[in-house]
């Protein structure tokens, strides 16, 4: 008999079952099953599905990965090589998708709980239960692999009127070949709070190792009345790593959310941010950075579900695009008949710094009311002959005054972001990226 | 300091420059002149080493060495500068950065240690109020949302922080008000030395009357018509260039 690939994930399952966290809840059994069986059903997607048409999952689906026996001893020289912040006062690592205690600090801090998620099942799962798999749509296949797979993953709640700037930092790192991970993050935030919390995605040996590996990830956010979230998403994965995200955002009265995602890392990359306004007066910025070079893919799909009157949305995304690369960027916008008086803009930027590199940009609007406002563009274009000239004309070097603008190019969302380290770090990271040979 | 023989160049298989011969020593104020399309802003992009531009013959020396043979960086470092008629715009660069960067590279090639932060701060203080300019400016990205005026300005800002040997001012009074004509023309003079040459391109001879030039030369159909003393500025002023191209 011939075992399809969605046989294999199934097959495997009991065996890795046991090594996943939560395995005496039975609400979460009963969870892991359904997604299970989903996944069965509807298998890997397929190019012939429209919101895969660019981005061919195949060579995941063929490399058939194995959940990790062990995870490699990681010590905090290595954590602070491949990040661009660590250590943070707040902090939770994870290797190949187990929690590493060492590495991780958590403060105790009123009104904030932070913890892994096999920690959290014990303490408080009734709070998990409200949310892990009933925000994120389960019908998608990567999502049903990460619901019936995750070995462990991320908890944070806020407590109505909980604030603070600190930035709670989650690491995922992967390290070793022929291994996956699937990442479980939820944040439930009540009503009037507010916090920053930062996704890392990175290979142990950097972004040039050439580990083949499956970070499968999947983050849950509720956000209550007038809380406010900042999320930053920084995927540094390894060169050869195959990186698939999904963020599900369900967004309450007057509360705000802004995202910045940058893309760096992987040789196939699938981000995809899915927002929901369920109240008025809700406020969702999105703003993205992708820079692809070699052969990398990096795809970017925002849903942004405009249900009630009086939100708004701002969507920014840029990519760079370098070598034979690939960037996709869908943006998709639904504003239902009750969102009256939405106001929302998208706009997609992209460099070609290659004859051979391409991007598929497409803005998607399907706008139901009458009375709103909605705007989007996009570009594409090249390193301009005449800011060139000017920059040379000055006595900087061609490749100097490349990198330049290529990082004037990228400033303009990194410049939006919140945590100075963040950005000086990634600048500095681009410089370096584009030093010569470009 | 500048040697041009016989020169020949132009755009996309088209000649415009026929064969200029210029020789420009220190110390001196060329102006070029001439009626639109004559040839004047070919010339000074071709100078600077501009993308597009090709030298189809003749030759032209910068302290001696080839000019053509070099990079438009490399023109730069060696002391040659182009203010830009039309100066490019650079969203996400500030004015400060980009003068740091340019300033340290020219430097380097020179031989020159690098300034630092606060160094770079100190020199681009003075400068800056050598060529009168609100300091406010260098935080705004490079040319962004400037008025012509200011982008003017800042291009002589940068001519004094550079300190070229060679200065080619393309068109600079183009765009601008009796006021902002007056701080230029400031700036240009704050800036003339013994050991700088000064070339300036321009249509009318309005600079002409705040900074005064040593010699003028009329560009007419790719070629110097005429050449004089600030006494033929005057003259065309008051006649136009109708009469130099019936004498061609």
């Amino acid at each position: 008999m011939v075992t399809t690939v969605e046989n294999y994930y199934v097959s495997e399952y009991e065996s890795a079952a046991k090594t996943l966290v939560g395995g005496n809840l039975p609400w979460l059994k009963e969870r892991r099953a359904l997604a299970l069986r989903r996944f069965a059903e509807t298998g890997f997607p397929t190019v012939h599905q429209e919101a895969w048409r660019f981005t061919d999952p195949t060579p995941i689906a063929e490399a058939r990965f194995r959940m990790a026996d062990t995870a490699p001893d990681v010590d905090p020289a290595a954590l602070r090589r491949i990040s661009l912040t660590a250590p943070d006062k707040i902090q939770l690592v994870f290797i190949n998708g187990r929690y590493a205690p060492k590495l991780s600090n958590v403060p105790a801090m009123q009104g904030l709980y932070v913890s892994p998620l096999a920690q959290a099942f014990q303490t408080s799962d009734r709070e998990t239960e409200k949310t892990l798999g009933l925000l994120a749509d389960v019908r998608q296949p990567f999502t049903a692999l990460n619901t019936a797979y995750f070995a462990d993953g991320a908890f944070i709640r806020l407590s109505t009127g909980f604030s603070s700037a600190e930035p709670i930092h989650l690491f995922f790192i992967s390290a070793g070949t022929g291994v996956m991970s699937h990442p479980r993050i939820i944040i439930d935030a009540d009503s009037d709070s507010k916090a920053t919390v930062v996704e890392t995605y990175a290979g142990l040996d950097g972004e040039s190792a050439n580990n083949v590996y499956l970070s499968n990830a999947v983050t849950e956010v509720r956000l209550g009345e007038n809380a406010r979230l900042d999320h930053y998403k920084m995927e540094m994965e390894s060169a050869t790593a195959y990186h698939i995200a999904t963020m599900q955002v369900v967004q309450e009265r007057s509360s705000s959310f802004f995202s910045y995602a940058v893309l760096l890392g992987g040789s196939l990359v699938r981000n995809n941010i899915n927002v929901v306004f369920n109240g008025e007066g809700a406020e969702g910025t999105l703003d993205g950075l992708f820079v692809a070079s070699g052969r990398q893919l990096m795809d970017t799909h925002t849903l942004i579900d405009h249900v009630k009157p009086h939100c708004q949305s701002h969507e920014y995304y840029k990519g760079i695009l370098d070598g034979q690369s690939h960037g996709v960027f869908d943006g998709h916008i639904i504003v239902r008949p009750d969102a009256q008086k939405t106001d929302a803009y998208q706009i997609n930027k992209n460099l070609l710094l290659s004859d051979d590199a391409k991007i598929n940009t497409k803005p998607e609007l399907k706008i139901f009311a009458n009375d709103v406002k909605c705007k989007h563009g996009a570009t594409v274009g090249q390193i301009s002959a005449d800011s060139l000239f000017y920059l040379r004309s000055r006595g900087i070097d061609r490749d100097a005054a490349k990198r330049l603008l290529i990082n004037a190019f990228a400033g303009e969302i990194i410049n939006r972001m919140g945590i100075a380290r963040l950005r000086e770090g990634l600048s500095e990271m681009l410089f370096a990226r584009f030093n010569g040979g470009h | 300091m500048l040697e041009v023989k016989n020169l020949q160049a132009g755009i996309a298989g088209k000649t415009i420059l026929q064969g200029i011969n210029l020789s420009v020593k220190a110390g001196e104020v060329h102006a070029i002149m001439g009626p639109n399309g004559s040839g004047k802003s070919t010339f000074a992009n071709v100078l600077a080493g501009r993308d597009g531009f090709a030298v189809t013959g003749g030759e032209a020396t910068f302290n001696g060495r080839n000019l053509f043979e070099m990079t438009p960086e490399a023109r730069a470092c060696e002391g040659l500068f182009l203010a830009f008629q039309y100066p490019v715009e650079i969203p996400g660069v500030t004015t400060n950065y980009f003068l740091k960067t340019a300033l340290n590279a020219v430097r380097k090639y020179r031989g020159m240690p690098e300034l630092d932060a606060m160094e770079f701060l100190k020199w681009i203080k003075e400068k800056a109020a050598l060529v009168e300019i609100d300091q406010t400016l260098l935080s705004r990205a490079v040319n962004e949302g400037f008025s012509g005026g200011e982008k003017k300005r800042s291009e002589i800002l940068q001519m004094a922080v550079l300190e070229p040997k060679l200065a080619v001012l393309d068109e600079t009074d183009s765009g601008l008000d009796i006021d902002a004509l007056q701080i230029v023309s400031r700036g240009i003079n704050a800036l003339r030395s013994r050991d700088r040459a000064m070339v300036m391109v321009t249509h009318y001879q309005r600079l002409l009357n705040y900074v005064q030039p040593d010699f003028v030369h009329v560009l007419v159909d790719g070629r110097i018509a005429k050449s004089g003393g600030r006494e033929l500025a005057l003259e065309l002023e008051k006649r136009g260039y109708g009469w130099i191209e019936e004498e061609v």
